[in-house]
């Protein structure tokens, strides 16, 4: 195991700059999950740790190693890839086993060793098959066999999970959550599904455009998004966004937009400093944190009701305001939610985010640590 | 009732129709088996009587002739390596690697092709190769013939080659392959499907060939069998029946095998056919 860190790392194809800048570092036997939408350059990073890219600025480390320019195999690297990348004239213990053949292991050891990985994967009973002869599940376990069947420095995954159904994708993913518990792996893992991010990662890298947003423990990317941009991404409903106009009176912020009420914030001292009457802001509320509210009160936003879509142990609430923006809210019920005409949605002060009018975060008082 | 009975003549008449086109097709085929049997074979079709072997007994006597079925074999499988090995790495690295302008490349090189199978550069091609010294020789004939097919054979394997993904050779990389154990690891026998097409279709090429070692060479040990048939043909230029059936036969044997050999072993897939 070994740690993986980019120093000021920049990739280029042509004039499109995939990467920009990147200055991260992955501890030895954590587990980072590159999270973005496509084209964000989270697998051209992947691809740079791996060899498969070559940077076109920069630096990239495994430990102690300077790798910029290594070629793949002499990196001590594993990597599944997204289509599985299973040779198709190989059974499965052959196909597992393949980087024991490179390093010149003999038949009988690498066999034993691809078995010894297979059980554990609970594929051992396939390993005469071809790759064409199982399932996308077990196509799945056996990249990771062969990823798995030598010790390596950093374990790479290029959306392992992104082939498979939703149910067995669920099943891999808590899979891989105790794989990492049980060897301690340092581990990158480029997904774009923020649930799997959240659930594997020890931190996230969220991506844009080249550019690594926010790099923190998931809950800290889930508590406090650095951007606009990462409330919109992590969560599932996404964060509700509203531009609103920011007023100063008595030292405290109020925030206006129409069918919305607050009650007066305070933000840190450093940021109320760039704030002033008439700025336009964002305020972000997340679905699970609105509840259903009667009117008129403070810390409410109101609507005319859009959707009522009950799914089981929760109901999602849809209003929709005059200027055709949208709130969604997570009401925590196994009871039919009966709403009609205007509804209103009630929140706390704990819960709100506020970002400036670059999207950036702008810290609210009870935050201050 | 009377829909389903017009619809019911249509059907056997169409039928008919294209029973007797394929009839039509077929009967040169047919001679084409049975006359090398037939000691009385004319140009018209006639079951052997008596069925006899004699045809072949006179062909097998023709030195010159069976020494064609030879040089044929010696020739097409030397043109075979050429391009088969040669079209494999090159389109491989055109596939593979960045290099710029590599579709122009290989367009260029395809157009150059039919130019240099063709008999239009025949003046040339005799002219470079006498040049050369190598006139009567067997490796003339098979570079020319390599020369002529490669940039086909190119086409074909780059295209085979494009559509496989690059992860198979980048995941052998990563787990410890050099570029060149990758590609005979792991790309080799994924586009091997693509090398015995082109492998079949170079062999039928040289194999049926009659203009380049018609023009390349000059002693008739050296001939291969679509020159050698016309030992077949009296001094007056007719054709010998009876034992140019029998010759042809032979003559077209090794390529049926070929065809059966590769079905057998392989299956014919031309495009894609790889699961992952």
């Amino acid at each position: 195991m070994a740690s993986v860190s980019f120093d000021s790392v920049t990739k280029r194809f042509g004039d499109f700059t995939a990467v920009s800048n990147l200055g991260i570092t992955i501890g030895d036997g954590e587990f980072v999950c590159l999270l973005g939408p496509s084209g964000c350059g989270k697998t051209t990073t992947l691809r740079m740790i791996a060899g498969l890219e070559t940077p076109s600025a920069g630096r990239v480390m495994i430990g102690e190693r300077d790798v910029t320019f290594m070629h793949p195999k002499d990196r001590k690297i594993s990597m599944v890839f997204q289509d599985y990348a299973l040779y198709p004239h190989m059974n499965l213990a052959d196909n597992i086993a393949y980087p024991l053949k490179v390093r010149g292991e003999s038949q009988e050891k690498r066999h034993a060793r691809a078995r010894e990985v297979a059980d554990i994967l609970k594929i051992g009973q396939l390993l005469e098959r071809m790759p064409s002869q199982i399932s996308g599940g077990q196509q799945q376990r056996t990249s990771l066999a062969r990823a798995l069947v030598y010790p390596s420095d950093v374990y790479l995954f290029d959306e392992p999970l992104s082939n498979l159904d939703a149910k067995l994708r669920l099943e891999a993913r808590g899979f891989l959550n105790h794989l990492q518990r049980d060897l301690g792996m340092t581990a990158v893992y480029v997904t774009h599904d923020q649930a799997e991010a959240m659930a594997l990662a020890t931190r996230i890298a969220v991506m844009d455009a080249g550019i690594v947003v926010q790099y923190a423990p998931p809950l800290e990317v889930y508590r406090r998004p650095a951007t606009t941009f990462v409330a919109n991404f992590v969560g599932n409903p996404p964060m509700n966004l509203l531009p609103v106009e920011a007023m100063i009176s008595d030292g405290a912020l109020h925030l206006k937009a129409v069918g919305l009420a607050t009650a007066p914030l305070r933000v840190t001292r450093a940021a109320a400093k760039a704030l002033e009457s008439g700025k336009s802001l964002t305020l972000g509320v997340r679905p699970e944190h609105l509840s259903l509210a009667s009117g008129g009160e403070e810390n409410t936003i109101a609507g005319q009701l859009f959707a009522n879509e009950n799914m089981g142990p929760e109901a999602l609430v849809t209003l929709e305001r005059e200027d055709a923006a949208r709130f969604t809210a997570r009401i925590f019920t196994d009871e039919m939610v009966a709403l009609e005409g205007r509804v209103t949605l009630g929140f706390s002060s704990d819960h709100i985010h506020l970002f400036d009018e670059r999207g950036l975060r702008l810290p609210l008082d009870h935050e201050e640590d | 009732m009377t829909r389903y009975m017009s619809l019911y003549f249509t059907r056997i008449g169409f039928s008919v129709a294209t029973a007797l086109i394929g009839v039509f097709f077929a009967l040169p085929l047919v001679w084409f088996i049975f006359a090398p049997f037939n000691p009385r074979a004319e140009l018209g079709l006639a079951i052997p009587d008596p069925f006899s072997l004699s045809n072949f007994e006179t062909v097998f006597q023709n030195t010159f002739a069976l020494r064609g079925l030879w040089n044929s074999l010696l020739q097409s499988v030397g043109g075979v390596v050429l391009v088969g090995g040669g079209a494999t790495l090159a389109s491989y690295a055109l596939s593979r690697s960045p290099i710029p302008g590599k579709h122009i490349i290989t367009y260029i090189l395809l157009l150059f092709s039919s130019v240099v199978a063709g008999s239009a550069a025949m003046v040339p091609i005799f002219l470079i190769i006498n040049g050369m010294g190598l006139i009567d020789t067997h490796i003339a004939v098979i570079m020319v013939f390599a020369g002529g097919l490669l940039p086909t054979a190119m086409f074909i394997l780059r295209d085979f080659i494009d559509g496989i993904p690059r992860s198979y050779e980048e995941s052998a990389m990563v787990a410890g392959a050099s570029p060149v154990q990758a590609f005979f690891d792991v790309a080799l026998p994924v586009i091997r499907p693509g090398v015995v097409v082109v492998v079949v279709w170079a062999f039928v090429n040289i194999w049926g060939s009659f203009l380049i070692p018609f023009i390349l060479l000059r002693s008739s040990e050296k001939m291969p069998a679509s020159v050698a048939i016309y030992s077949f043909y009296s001094e007056a230029g007719t054709p010998i029946v009876t034992l140019l059936a029998a010759y042809s036969l032979i003559y077209s044997l090794p390529v049926i095998a070929l065809y059966l050999f590769v079905s057998w072993k392989f299956g014919f897939r031309f495009f894609g056919g790889i699961k992952a």
